[in-house]
């Protein structure tokens, strides 16, 4: 099989893949969310309201399709399915088994931090073509904490980077199935820049208590104010999927991805993707959010710092330790 | 207008603001979702700081003190229920304290005790939905906000169910009458209402860690929105949010109303009146009310609950030629009613003194300078009411 079927063939499985699972993703939250509030959750549509994401994109599908008069129309309708393809894109370089990954490329951390970086890009787009001061605000929260996190969210990958000498996926995660899992040894580099990580991703992913751009108690809905139907779906789903990737990307990089006994790697990766992801969703529906501006000091002041002595103590450590 | 006042007029601010600034003017409200309600406020914003903020109520006025010109002084409970909806028990008994006043009638001391009851059961449930829509305002609500909302509710469920025994409405409850209460308490009530008690403080220290010990709940609220003590007095903002500002001002202990002579109340006061102050006195609050019920429910005198003369149609209660106002201390501040009578079944003029808009007031002076996220946070912060706002 050459590259280009094979990428075909597995980007597909994916793309697939990722879409259900977002769907359950979301089912998945509210019912956690709902145990976690001593609620019920879905439990009308389907058994156990399994069915309950479908009715909702088919709801949103019934929805009418606004673009609002005085709204740049052009950039408006782009912005959605951007948002969209910007955060699937990343999933191509994720290994989700030895032989389960779409693109192995040999710049993998590097392709997932630039693709992963372009997803504010539409979000941006889309709160100033949308014409609305709610909306410009949240673009304009997005766009400061995006950039800002970009720079911890670099750092802290390169720390998996330094230690392996690598900038394959595949590659990193055969050195922790070989070695150790970068979160156990070195622990006090692994896991520092772990946590980082996913706290750096979290911001980029707008998740509480990141989740200023579309605070809605602040900016109604933020940057997706004036969307509705399935361009709203579009940007929620790219937020869904932005998660995921994210915490497979994170297990990827530190928890030693495939790797574990007993179980097909298939299955251990999918299985550490969702226990961080609902980790994201517990932190969710515990925190308050922060402010904008405490955001920025929380970044500039603590993580940056943290992440270039984390960089530097990674390069010492493996000079000293070849 | 006094000196301080003067210092800070909002409205002098925008005027003294950079001119070359390009300011945005923001419409918050009235149909925004974290208003508490419907308040409009017009934010002059450079960048994300407000440099002024002219607020705008009366978007829920329903007449309620014209309406009340039109009714006979018993029917005027059920309709002042509805001023202040988070705790409606305040706003009936202000009205009837008022109309004993004129009337000179003694009300029994078990009606008064079952009122101070019934009066810390409102504050245990105002507060408990001041905490839930608070922590909404600071993590929205699809996130952790949410969650301390929907607990807040499950307890303040409890009390209503209280309410609803003894009254038999959960909301509004028209259980006062000139002269003592319509229910007397049903067998059994005191030791629900124990259990009801036990459950909350149980619970007490979860709400505790999810706001006032979180560190972003900290972070959010210290320092923002400072209110002087003078200026508050100046306003006449009254309640948690005056004690806030380290005024140590509460009627239940300064002028005893119901039976709080027979008891002794704690008044919780804080330093530095920001947001974070009125907090930590809202929890204190809340846990010297749960203190008091306990105390009370245990020692309710035995007696006759109305003093009210029997009347062939209550309708007809006239109140002499004369006038009076009456304040007492609801969860939200000093409730005043003021009543001119001129000798009818009706009366001539009753205005309401609503704690919340002294509150609001206080609003275009402590927005400037702070951030459109802790616009919100102030506003929750202050526990407005719009019911009892705009009447």
């Amino acid at each position: 099989m050459n590259d280009f079927a094979h990428g075909g063939l597995y980007g597909g499985l994916i793309i697939t893949v990722l879409m259900t699972t977002t769907a359950m993703a979301l089912w998945f939250e509210r019912k956690m969310a709902a145990r976690m509030q001593s609620r019920v959750g879905p439990n009308i549509v389907g058994t156990f309201g399994l069915l309950q994401p479908v009715a909702d994109v088919l709801k949103l599908l019934q929805k009418e399709d606004i673009t609002p008069e005085k709204a740049d129309s052009a950039l408006f309708n782009l912005a959605p399915p951007l948002g969209a393809i910007a955060a699937i894109a990343v999933a191509a370089v994720v290994p989700f088994s030895p032989s389960v990954i779409a693109v192995d490329l040999d710049v993998g951390v590097l392709f997932l931090l630039a693709v992963g970086a372009l997803g504010v890009l539409p979000v941006f787009a889309g709160g100033w073509a949308s014409n609305n001061k709610f909306a410009l605000l949240g673009a304009m929260r997005a766009l400061a904490q995006s950039v800002s996190y970009e720079v911890p969210l670099v750092l802290a990958a390169m720390v998996p980077v330094i230690l392996t000498g690598s900038m394959k996926l595949s590659t990193i995660v055969e050195y922790q199935a070989t070695h150790h899992w970068l979160a156990v040894w070195p622990f006090f580099l692994g896991l520092p820049a772990f946590l980082l990580f996913m706290l750096a991703m979290l911001a980029e992913s707008n998740r509480i208590p990141f989740d200023i751009p579309e605070a809605e108690s602040e900016l109604v809905a933020g940057i997706t104010t004036e969307y509705t139907g399935m361009k709203f779906a579009l940007f929620y789903m790219a937020e869904y999927v932005h998660t995921l990737v994210a915490s497979a990307v994170g297990a990827a990089l530190f928890l030693g991805g495939w790797d574990g006994p007993f179980a097909p790697g298939l299955g251990w990766m999918v299985a550490k993707t969702l226990l961080l992801f609902a980790s994201v969703y517990w932190v969710r529906w515990t925190l308050l959010r922060f402010r904008s501006d405490q955001l920025m000091a929380l970044c500039w002041r603590r993580l940056v710092p943290a992440g270039v002595v984390l960089v530097v103590a990674s390069a010492v450590w493996v000079i000293v330790f070849p | 207008m006094t000196e301080l006042a003067r210092r800070v007029d909002p409205h002098l601010v925008i005027e003294r603001y950079d001119p070359e600034a390009e300011l945005m003017l923001m419409h918050f409200g009235p149909q925004h979702p974290s208003t508490h309600g419907v308040f409009r406020m017009d934010l002059y914003l450079d960048g994300e700081r407000i440099v002024k903020a002219v607020p705008h109520c009366g978007f829920l006025h329903r007449s309620v003190e014209k309406l009340c010109e039109k009714l006979a002084y018993v029917q005027l409970t059920p309709i002042v229920d509805k001023n202040d909806y988070v705790a409606p028990m305040t706003n009936e008994q202000s009205l009837v304290m008022l109309f004993e006043a004129m009337l000179k009638l003694e009300v029994p001391r078990r009606a008064r005790w079952i009122r101070t009851i019934f009066a810390e059961l409102t504050r245990i449930a105002s507060h408990l939905l001041w905490l839930g829509t608070f922590s909404l305002d600071l993590g929205g609500a699809l996130g952790g906000g949410s969650t301390t909302f929907i607990y807040t509710f499950r307890e303040r469920e409890l009390i209503l169910d209280l309410f609803e025994d003894v009254t038999g409405a959960r909301f509004h409850y028209n259980t006062h009458t000139i002269g003592g209460n319509r229910h007397d308490l049903p067998a059994g009530w005191s030791a629900k209402v124990i259990s009801a008690l036990d459950t909350i403080t149980a619970r007490l220290p979860e709400y505790e860690a999810l706001t006032l010990q979180n560190g972003i709940f900290r972070e959010r609220t210290r320092g923002v929105g400072v209110l002087d003590g003078d200026l508050a007095l100046e306003l006449g903002v009254t309640g948690p949010n005056l004690r806030a500002c380290g005024v140590d001002h509460d009627l239940r202990r300064d002028a005893p109303f119901h039976a709080y002579d027979e008891v002794k109340v704690n008044v919780a006061t804080a330093k530095g009146g920001d947001c974070l102050a009125r907090a930590e006195v809202r929890f204190a609050e809340l846990k010297e009310s749960l203190r008091l019920v306990r105390e009370l429910v245990n020692a309710v005198p035995e007696g006759g609950i109305n003093s009210g003369k029997p009347v062939k149609l209550p309708v007809q209660t006239k109140i002499p030629v004369g006038q009076t106002y009456v304040g007492i201390e609801t969860p939200r501040g000093e409730l005043g009613a003021w009543l001119v009578a001129d000798g009818t079944q009706f009366p001539y003029r009753l205005k309401i003194r609503p704690p919340s808009l002294h509150a609001l007031s206080a609003l275009p002076y402590i927005l400037p300078g702070q951030t459109v996220s802790d616009a919100i946070a102030i506003l929750g912060s202050l526990d407005p009411i719009m019911g009892e706002v705009d009447r």
